[in-house]
């Protein structure tokens, strides 16, 4: 698949602001002292970040005007699910906000709220992740790591950002409390991206040239796609990028997705110092951008099978 | 010209009696005398023959006679272009990169190791599945099959460009047109097959009518006496990519076995005309 942009910006930002939510969510009910001022800024953060993933999927649409239409088809399109899930999502989290800003009792701001935040971020990872999940003939997506790689990504995003945060804003509690789940996360979300990777690596697709023709010789090559310079076909299901760039490309993205942040994160929890929290933060969101680029450009689309040389 | 063409066919249909010198009937009216031209002028309406699939409209391309000369390609962006839902873009036209949307395009695959080749071919466009995997994904339903005759559709005004549906067609059927920012593909002409106003020999895909060697029939693949399912019968008729159980309604007549494509040289009269000579 070619990435898209808007698509990766979306996801990643998105999944990071859903991590944070649920950071924050747990502390509440861990019954970490947090200061009302603090949870509330981090939720109105957390809702601009998913306002920004929102803003930027608008820019994959070549009709965004007509993306209200999108939540129609709920019983049957993810896509749908994950269009209707996402604004329910922000507007959990305003309420959230709003909980805490006018004062309201604890148990909506430490109970009610964060389980039911905790409960929709699981399903809108659900929704964004079944989306490529579910087409069952790209091969790549098409299994529960897709899933958990997207839940565990935005969790270590979300958590990092969190303590990030904590630290800027001296919450010393919710700072020692959430910084080992911060470094869980981002080294499980690390083991389980290396196991998509090595299984991807190792695929052996369904569909062959002869499947796709019904044309049995063990030697069948195209000779013409059928066109001269390409099309939508061509455009939209290949990357262009060479080898040495996806691999490139993959390498940077466990490095500085996974990696650095768990080492900047150990730096900070031995030194003392916050600063090491915020600068994992830019290091780890670009990372994890290359990682969301590895999982698209890795996807092959069998539709590829018809489009392999032009003529 | 071509409308001017298309005019003076609707004037003729309209007017009356088929002009004399027309075309005998087509094949698919000799295998179905009584009923073919009454169907295709009900269904889909309100109290028609079928509300379930029990249509399912589709297309059957000969590997043995298809010689890629692109006559389907160029009629089908033709019609298309030129019809209510506005044209199909072409880009750059005539520059150095031409790209443009096309319902239908000509593939050429070569089989076996020289000097033992041979050149296949290939029409490809959208197959109808009878379980399109682009439906269901659809978030604003603007991607259909319609009941009454089996056809997958996109509806223009509630497509949103989200090209979702393309990622779920394992065949690359679907084409976003790029000035439009829609989602678009073969229609089998909708326009076309159930027009009343047109000459019966008329209401068949522009592809369909435009192939020079009849490589491409059209029919009812669910009426068991139709041209295609006979084809598709005695044929060995079959299916792109089964392995995703898309089930889709077009399919092929491979090429009769030669020693290239791993056989050994036949001429099997009973599946139509004589291979010529290798």
């Amino acid at each position: 698949m070619n990435p898209a942009f808007s698509v990766i910006v979306f996801t990643t930002v998105a999944g990071a602001a859903q991590g944070l939510v649920v950071a924050l969510a747990l502390a509440m009910l861990g019954g970490v002292a947090v200061g009302p001022a603090f949870a509330a800024r981090a939720l109105l953060l957390a809702a601009a970040l998913l306002v920004v993933g929102l803003g930027a999927s608008f820019l994959h649409l070549g009709r965004p005007e007509r993306a209200w239409r999108a939540a129609a088809m709920w019983r049957s399109s993810w896509l749908s699910r994950e269009v209707i899930v996402l604004p329910g999502f922000i507007a959990l989290v305003l309420v959230w906000w709003l909980a805490f800003r006018l004062g309201a009792a604890a148990a909506w701001t430490h109970l009610a709220l964060p389980l039911a935040a905790i409960a929709a971020a699981a399903l809108l990872w659900l929704c964004t992740a079944m989306i490529y999940a579910c087409l069952r003939f790209i091969e790549e997506w098409a299994h529960p790591l897709t899933f958990v790689n997207f839940v565990l990504t935005g969790l270590a995003s979300g958590s990092i950002l969190a303590v990030a945060a904590g630290s800027l804003a001296g919450e010393a509690a919710f700072v020692a409390a959430l910084a080992p789940l911060a470094v869980a996360a981002t080294l499980v979300a690390c083991g389980a991206r290396l196991l998509a990777l090595r299984r991807n690596a190792g695929l052996r697709h369904r569909s062959s040239v002869q499947s796709a023709t019904g044309i049995a010789a063990p030697r069948l090559v195209q000779t013409s796609m059928g066109m001269s310079a390409g099309s939508f076909n061509t455009r939209e299901f290949f990357h262009g990028a060479s080898r040495a760039t996806l691999r490139t490309v993959r390498i940077a993205a466990v490095v500085l997705g996974f990696v650095a942040p768990a080492l900047l994160a150990a730096l900070a929890l031995v030194s003392g110092q916050g600063v090491w929290w915020l600068c994992a933060v830019p290091v780890q969101v670009a990372g994890l951008l290359a990682d969301r680029w590895t999982f698209f450009a890795e996807a092959k689309h069998p539709q590829n099978l018809y489009y392999q040389l032009a003529g | 010209m071509i409308a001017w063409l298309r005019d003076l066919l609707r004037a003729d249909a309209v007017g009356g009696a088929p002009a004399s010198g027309r075309h005998a009937a087509p094949p698919v009216r000799r295998d179905r005398p009584s009923s073919t031209v009454v169907d295709a002028a009900t269904i889909g309406k309100p109290g028609g023959p079928s509300e379930t699939l029990a249509r399912q409209l589709a297309l059957v391309i000969d590997l043995n006679v298809c010689v890629g000369c692109h006559a389907c390609v160029t009629s089908c962006k033709e019609w298309n272009t030129s019809g209510s839902a506005g044209p199909l873009v072409d880009e750059n036209a005539y520059g150095a990169n031409p790209t443009g949307t096309f319902f239908n395009r000509v593939q050429s695959f070569e089989a076996g190791s020289f000097p033992d080749t041979d050149t296949i071919h290939f029409p490809k466009s959208c197959l109808h599945c009878e379980e399109p995997p682009c439906v269901p994904v659809c978030p604003t339903g603007a991607s259909y099959k319609r009941k009454s005759d089996g056809i997958v559709l996109v509806d223009y005004d509630k497509c949103i460009g989200c090209k979702y549906c393309a990622w779920a067609c394992p065949y690359g059927a679907r084409e976003l047109d790029e000035a439009r920012q829609v989602m678009t593909k073969c229609t089998l002409c909708v326009d076309r097959i159930h027009d009343e106003s047109m000459a019966p020999e008329d209401r068949r895909p522009a592809c369909v009518k435009a192939c020079p060697t009849g490589a491409r029939l059209f029919g009812d693949v669910k009426d068991p006496d139709s041209e295609v399912s006979r084809a598709i019968r005695e044929r060995g008729g079959y299916s792109l990519m089964p392995e995703w159980d898309t089930k889709p309604a077009n399919q092929y007549l491979p090429r009769r076995v030669t020693a290239a494509a791993g056989g050994t040289s036949e001429e099997r009269r009973d599946l139509g005309e004589p291979r010529r000579g290798r």
